[in-house]
């Protein structure tokens, strides 16, 4: 294991298993009926999406003065909670996006699963703007229609790029995933002997036929949709941070916040990836489709995302002190010694001190020991999103409005059952479509492509 | 093979890629033009082994890429400058750079949606699973682990015998004849049948049951209610926290609230021209209130200068100028009462005018009636 040669290319897939035999891994889980195991895992996963069921409730019946939302500190757990969830999915659009175009054999084992993860992460991100409003069946203000007040919404406020940002991201996540996807509801239409499956399948798979005329305009589809998605994954945590650096709180308004939170949301979102495809791979018998090659090199991105966070880090600081402006300064020292020192802490134990594990390659390759540390990264990660909101609005710029942020027992009902939605829909999609693409995954195994040896 | 059913295609099934590849090549070199190549995925080249054209999407990225950038330019600024302009934070109303990541992120969506829009239901004709390969041994083969040619009965140079040999002469494993489906063929209109019906109404029926209730229950409900439900008492609502049970309260007995003197001066205007004094000295905020009052509630009818000039056009009688000598040399008292009480058909405007306004009303009046009969003393 631990001689790898670099200078060839690794194949993707281990071992040269048969396509059918591929075809049966992947579908396994979907054909199979739900084991105990998954039941519960479903159970705890629903459980705590009961707990934001109740917390969403009292929300709106109460209002969101069941929160510890105050003035100043008007965004915390809501916002952090956004930022976290929508960093999370970068991770798979990283991967089904931008890897593609740089022709990264190694993302076909996990593309289908991440894009699946960005999909759900953005739907549990898009949940907190809208409650947050208090009112989030009024949501459909924030776009511009034409309404009964003959005014149109604010095209100069980051708040509303933001609105555009997210829904354009979950949109094209959604057309992407689907689009690779459509192959493989025609295998499984054409392996399923099931009535309702069939029907299903068949609505799904749009009677796609496997033609090598459609191949053709499919790849260009796919490479297009690639290109568009990856200017789109850097905007979309770009225009996040814009929802902060436009504004001029302390701590907020910094030209560093766009690349600092891309990098930031890449980093967590791998970690979450490979959080989730260790126990998915573990559960599925995937070792082989999911190799421990690519598990490898997703903590090498993990280091280098992570060193660009320490490195943004260090240069807020810098910048702080290098500005000249007493408020910044103090915004910065009190972040590292405040009120909520601890919370800065974790954030830097967590987030920069952690990946630098990854420097030993076996700790890269040691599944228990990166499952922590990308545990810890996640743990960091949130712990950052809340340090930059609640340390800045804490402590603004008028002394007689500070005032710290206490959790209610709301706040935290929300966290959790955030992870419970997220899970839920992440386990309902491993039982009801194939986690890894077999369309994809087929056409890397070793010799499964022509020899060109007459040309 | 069999009367009735009509030939759809001759297929073959390979095992390798290299064997596709091959019998691709010799396909485009036998000339036939109608067939087609079915692989579990994309093969690398074979685009170049069929001879097909590259693919046209990026012109339909571009070209609705495009349209998206422009159309949303177009809207946000016909928005904010043109339709309803309003200035925020002190920058120009069409303030471009604030609307790129607007303008990027409709762009990228108006593209990859027709993109692949176009690519699923315009390139491809999909949904179509009424093909006769659907359902076909070859497809559940193609589908999973095999390779497979397809060249259609409909292709100029069709011949079965010669089809089956040009399969043979390149090594198919297996060659079998695909026929049209009795049902393909028929096109039934399926849009009639009753089980499509039934799922029209049972839409219909959801769709405007919940509609109706969103709409006419829903939002008569806690917390959709627009905050109608609250702990507060209404005005003319019970309380049971005072002992009369009242909500509202009556003024503490012998006491009157600021600015609400009583009239004392009940049907006698000649005495309050006598005994009332006008408190309020005439000065710019006076006038002020007083034009803002008169505007709104006297000069509808007594017109803006008070000279009967009426915008009611007949709908209510003139009443007579207001720069007349019994006017203008009645007291404020007097004018007092008139506003207080009403006159002839003029109502009471009491209700509208609180005391000072009506003194106000009163200072501007005294302007107005100076202008039109002004000495000249006023002119110096």
């Amino acid at each position: 294991m631990s001689t790898v040669d670099y200078t060839q290319e690794l194949s993707v897939i281990e071992g040269k298993p048969p396509l059918r035999v591929l075809d049966d891994l992947i579908s396994k889980p979907i054909d199979a009926k739900p084991t105990r195991k998954f039941f519960i895992a479903l159970t705890i996963s629903g459980s705590m999406l009961s707990l934001l069921v109740i917390g969403l409730g009292l929300t709106f019946y109460y209002g969101i003065g069941m929160w510890g939302n105050n003035i100043p500190v008007g965004w915390a757990f809501d916002i952090t909670n956004f930022v976290f969830w929508v960093g999370i999915g970068h991770a798979g659009t990283l991967i089904s996006a931008i890897l593609f175009l740089l022709r990264q054999k190694w993302r076909t084992g996990i593309a289908r699963f991440a894009e699946g993860m960005t999909i759900f992460a953005v739907m549990t991100a898009g949940l907190f703007p809208l409650i947050h409003v208090g009112r989030p069946w009024l949501a459909a203000y924030l776009f511009p229609y034409p309404n009964q007040h003959s005014i149109w919404v604010n095209f100069d406020s980051p708040l509303l790029w933001d609105v555009f940002a997210v829904s354009t991201y979950f949109i094209v996540s959604l057309i992407f995933w689907y689009v690779g996807l459509i192959p493989d509801f025609a295998t499984l239409r054409e392996r399923t002997n099931n009535k309702i499956k069939k029907i299903t399948y068949s609505i799904f798979g749009l009677g796609w036929r496997f033609s090598n005329k459609h191949w053709q305009h499919y790849e260009m589809v796919y490479l297009i949709l690639a290109g568009f998605a990856t200017p789109l994954v850097l905007s979309v945590h770009t225009i996040v941070s814009f929802d902060f650096a436009v504004s001029i709180i302390p701590g907020w308004h910094a030209t560093i916040f766009p690349p600092y939170f891309v990098a930031g949301a890449v980093f967590s979102g791998f970690a979450m990836v490979q959080n989730v495809l260790i126990i998915v791979r573990k559960i599925f018998n995937y070792e082989h489709i999911i190799t421990l090659d690519t598990l490898e090199k997703m903590n090498k991105i993990m280091l280098l995302t992570g060193s660009m966070v320490g490195y943004a880090y260090a240069m807020e600081f810098f910048i702080a002190w290098y500005s000249g402006l007493p408020i910044e300064r103090f915004t910065f020292v009190n972040r590292a010694f405040g009120s909520y020192a601890w919370a800065y802490w974790v954030m830097i134990s967590c987030n920069v001190i952690s990946p630098q594990l990854f420097w030993s390659k076996k700790i890269r390759r040691t599944i228990p020991v990166m499952f922590v540390i990308a545990i810890f990264v996640n743990i960091g990660m949130w712990f950052e999103r809340f340090v930059i909101i609640v340390s800045s609005l804490s402590r603004d710029f008028l002394p007689s409005s500070w005032h710290l942020f206490t959790p209610t027992y709301v706040d935290f009902m929300i966290l959790i059952g955030s992870f419970g939605f997220f899970f839920t829909w992440l386990l309902l999609f491993t039982k009801a479509l194939p986690v890894v693409s077999m369309a994809e995954v087929k056409a890397t195994v070793t010799g499964s492509q022509p020899s060109h040896k007459d040309h | 093979m069999m009367s009735g059913k009509i030939l759809y295609s001759y297929t073959g099934i390979f095992d390798t890629p290299d064997q596709i590849m091959h019998a691709a090549e010799k396909a485009v070199e036998t000339g036939y033009t109608k067939y087609d190549v079915n692989t579990p995925y994309p093969l690398h080249g074979m685009d170049k082994a069929m001879k097909l054209k590259p693919s046209k999407l990026g012109y339909v990225a571009l070209v609705f890429g495009l349209s998206g950038t422009l159309a949303t330019l177009l809207t946000i600024w016909w928005m904010s400058a043109i339709d309803y302009p309003i200035v925020i934070g002190g920058k120009p109303l069409f303030s471009f750079p604030a609307y790129v990541p607007i303008i990027f992120e409709v762009t990228v969506l108006s593209a990859a949606i027709m993109t692949v829009v176009s690519m699923l239901f315009f390139f491809f004709k999909l949904p179509n699973n009424s093909h006769p390969l659907h359902g076909t041994e070859y497809m559940k083969k193609v589908s999973a682990d095999k390779y497979g040619i397809s060249i259609q009965a409909d292709d100029p140079k069709f011949n079965e015998a010669a089809v089956k040999k040009f399969l043979e002469s390149v090594h198919a494993s297996e060659i079998i004849p695909i026929y049209w489906d009795e049902e393909e063929i028929s096109h039934k209109n399926k849009i009639l049948e009753p089980k499509f019906i039934m799922f029209l109404i049972v839409v219909a029926v959801i769709t405007s049951g919940v509609t109706y209730f969103s709409f006419n229950k829903l939002m008569y409900m806690v917390p959709f209610d627009w905050m109608m439900n609250q702990p507060k008492l209404s005005a003319q609502q019970q309380s049971p926290i005072f002992a009369d049970g009242f909500g509202m309260r009556q003024p503490v007995a012998g006491t009157i609230a600021r600015g609400s003197m009583v009239y004392q001066f009940k049907g006698q205007p000649d005495l309050a021209g006598v005994k009332l004094v006008n408190p309020i000295p005439i000065s710019k905020e006076s006038l002020a209130l007083g034009q803002v009052k008169f505007d709104i509630y006297c000069s509808p009818c007594h017109g803006y200068n008070a000279d009967g000039v009426s915008r009611l056009r007949g709908q209510f009688p003139n009443p007579p100028s207001l720069h007349s000598d019994k006017v203008r040399n009645w007291s404020d008292g007097r004018i007092f009462a008139v506003v207080t009480e009403g006159q002839n058909t003029m109502p009471s405007y009491a209700s509208q005018l609180s005391f000072d306004e009506r003194w106000a009303v009163i200072n501007y009046l005294r302007a107005l009636q100076r202008a039109l009969n002004a000495k000249e003393s006023d002119v110096q």
